[in-house]
């Protein structure tokens, strides 16, 4: 159920982003999603990827600091209250969201969204109990 | 247990060393004194003439040598003997001015063997070792002087120099290379090179490691033994005073021997220039009492270090001299607190988390003196969460101000983007213009 997060230790240094998106490309490797944390120094780079065992082998070989996380995906109905509804499940049981990001998929009825706790397993048990839908990492490498 | 070259200078009492250091002492006054003009019109400056050297005691009455004399006496000024007798010079970068140029007869070469040989010996090796030299040749004492010490120990020597890492570790295998001489910064690159090409290291033979030519911490020291699974050493030299065998560290790790019965050694408050007593830490200071070619009298080195004589376990009789932590001109001055760069070093060991790779950068904003400590972030302290990285910054910068009383900006930085040196590291970028 898990869903593999690669992410890479970036210096606010011109051109280190387009390195990394340069190393994927070169590799036939392909972004599902993307999000940067920031600071005024340095920033992660947190990519879904079609490959993420080649991803990491790859960025490691160029010279990057990099990691792999594991994250849960899940799909949210495109509506008012959408996420709302799927962050109480979690906020009642005491799991705190380290971050998230979203992305629309191809069929855009609904979007997918990416979450960061400690807790995975309990995380996805909570969720799935309430009728969540979870998105396995295989599904999400190949949309 | 330990292996000794010369037995019986390296462990013979403190009174019949004081005989040999007084005797030599004199001779080499006596001969300064008509031979080199320098020396003479110092010693009249001081109302000093060489029959007043009557005790080992009296050498504080001498003129002291600094680098700038060296410079001012350029290039054989100081040389004691014609220039048809030195068979070989060795001289300094001169990146801040003229170099320093040393000269070596013939028998100062084979004393500087003996001594580097004692220095190898003391380091278990023998003629069964293969010496992989990656000190660079040249017009540096570094390289050839190590060569020399290990063919006079009639170990096989590799003079590969400084630099070609890859090559380095292939022949490092192929060769079956036991003993590692370099700059302990650049064995620090090879052995993490070695990790990074996932080489098992007990595929290699390495048992010893000689480091020196710049400054390092016992937690550095750590790391090498660890990485390379060695026992590393730290060996003392400069060219104005020999080039690397002036001192050697034993396998108790204690401290470096000075082989006094070459050299005198001496430690001073760089201030009042006042010789100071054994175990306070203060400026090195050397007279050579066998070298031909280019003797120098109380020669400051600048480096910073304290003198112990107690008895070593090892057997040698020699006094120690504690690691150097630090030069004089090394030293930082920021906001008034002396700072030296090995003491970062150690911090950033500490930790653990980051590579011992560092670059202090010292700037001068609105009147106050900022530092910022850049350390390339090690994979196994990367975080995939802004907090995880900001608490490390927060911690290294809590520990260099508990430890030094200083505050600093720590910057993490890529891996392998600072500066690498094959020779000695550049730790310190001041752009302060005072």
């Amino acid at each position: 159920m898990r869903v593999q997060q690669i992410s890479i230790f970036l210096e606010n240094k011109k051109g280190r982003l387009a390195r990394v998106t340069e190393v994927l490309g070169e590799n036939s490797i392909n972004i599902r999603a993307l999000s940067i944390a920031d600071t005024t120094d340095f920033g992660i780079l947190r990519l879904i990827v079609n490959k993420p065992d080649l991803a990491y082998k790859v960025l490691k070989e160029a010279g990057f600091t990099v990691s792999t996380t594991d994250v849960i995906a899940v799909e949210v109905t495109d509506q008012p209250g959408g996420l709302s509804n799927i962050l109480r499940h979690l906020d009642k049981v005491g799991i705190n969201i380290e971050y998230l990001y979203a992305f629309v998929t191809q069929t855009a009825s609904s979007a997918l969204i990416v979450f960061r706790v400690e807790q995975v397993d309990e995380a996805i048990k909570i969720l799935q109990e309430n009728g969540v839908r979870i998105v396995p990492g295989s599904e999400v490498y190949e949309i | 247990m330990t292996t000794y070259w010369d037995q019986y200078h390296e462990t013979m009492s403190r009174d019949q060393l004081a005989d040999i250091q007084l005797k030599r002492l004199k001779v080499l006054v006596e001969r300064v004194y008509t031979s080199v003009p320098f020396y003479r019109q110092a010693f009249q400056e001081k109302g000093i003439s060489p029959g007043d050297i009557k005790s080992l005691d009296d050498l504080k009455h001498l003129p002291f040598t600094t680098k700038k004399d060296l410079r001012d006496t350029y290039p054989f000024g100081l040389f004691a003997v014609p220039r048809s007798e030195i068979v070989r010079m060795h001289a300094s970068s001169g990146t801040t001015g003229k170099p320093i140029v040393v000269g070596y007869t013939k028998k100062d070469l084979d004393t500087w063997a003996d001594l580097v040989a004692r220095c190898f010996a003391m380091a278990g090796g023998t003629k069964e070792d293969v010496v992989q030299n990656a000190y660079g040749y040249g017009l540096f004492t570094g390289g050839l002087g190590i060569h020399y010490g290990a063919e006079r120990l009639g170990a096989t020597i590799v003079p590969i120099s400084g630099g070609n890492t890859a090559r380095q570790i292939m022949l490092m295998q192929d060769f079956g290379t036991t003993i590692l001489a370099g700059t302990p910064s650049y064995c620090m690159y090879m052995a993490d090179e070695i990790i990074a090409a996932g080489i098992d290291r007990k595929s290699l033979r390495l048992k010893a490691g000689i480091f020196g030519a710049e400054p390092w911490s016992n937690n550095m020291r750590a790391q090498l033994e660890e990485k390379l699974g060695i026992k590393a050493y730290d060996i003392y030299g400069l060219s104005e005073v020999l080039g690397p065998g002036v001192a050697m560290e034993c396998p108790y790790q204690n401290g470096l021997h000075i082989f006094e019965d070459h050299f005198i050694p001496e430690i001073i408050d760089p201030e009042t220039e006042q010789p100071l007593p054994y175990g306070q830490k203060g400026e090195l200071v050397f007279t050579t009492l066998t070298k031909e070619g280019f003797p120098v009298i109380r020669y400051r080195t600048r480096d910073i270090s304290a003198l112990y004589p107690e008895k070593c376990a090892c057997g040698r009789t020699h006094l120690r001299m504690e690691r150097i932590t630090g030069r004089t001109d090394d030293m930082l001055i920021i906001r008034g607190v002396n700072v030296f760069p090995t003491q970062i070093e150690s911090v950033l060991l500490e930790f653990g988390e980051t590579e011992p790779h560092y670059l202090l950068v010292v700037d001068r904003k609105a009147a106050m003196d900022d530092l910022e400590i850049q350390v390339e972030l090690s994979s196994r302290m990367f975080s995939d969460k802004v907090a995880g990285l900001e608490v490390l910054e927060r911690r290294l910068r809590e520990r260099i101000l508990s430890v030094l009383g200083i505050s600093a900006r720590i910057k993490l930085v890529e891996p392998k983007t600072l500066p690498r040196s094959e020779g000695k590291a550049k730790r310190v970028i001041d752009k302060r213009e005072i």
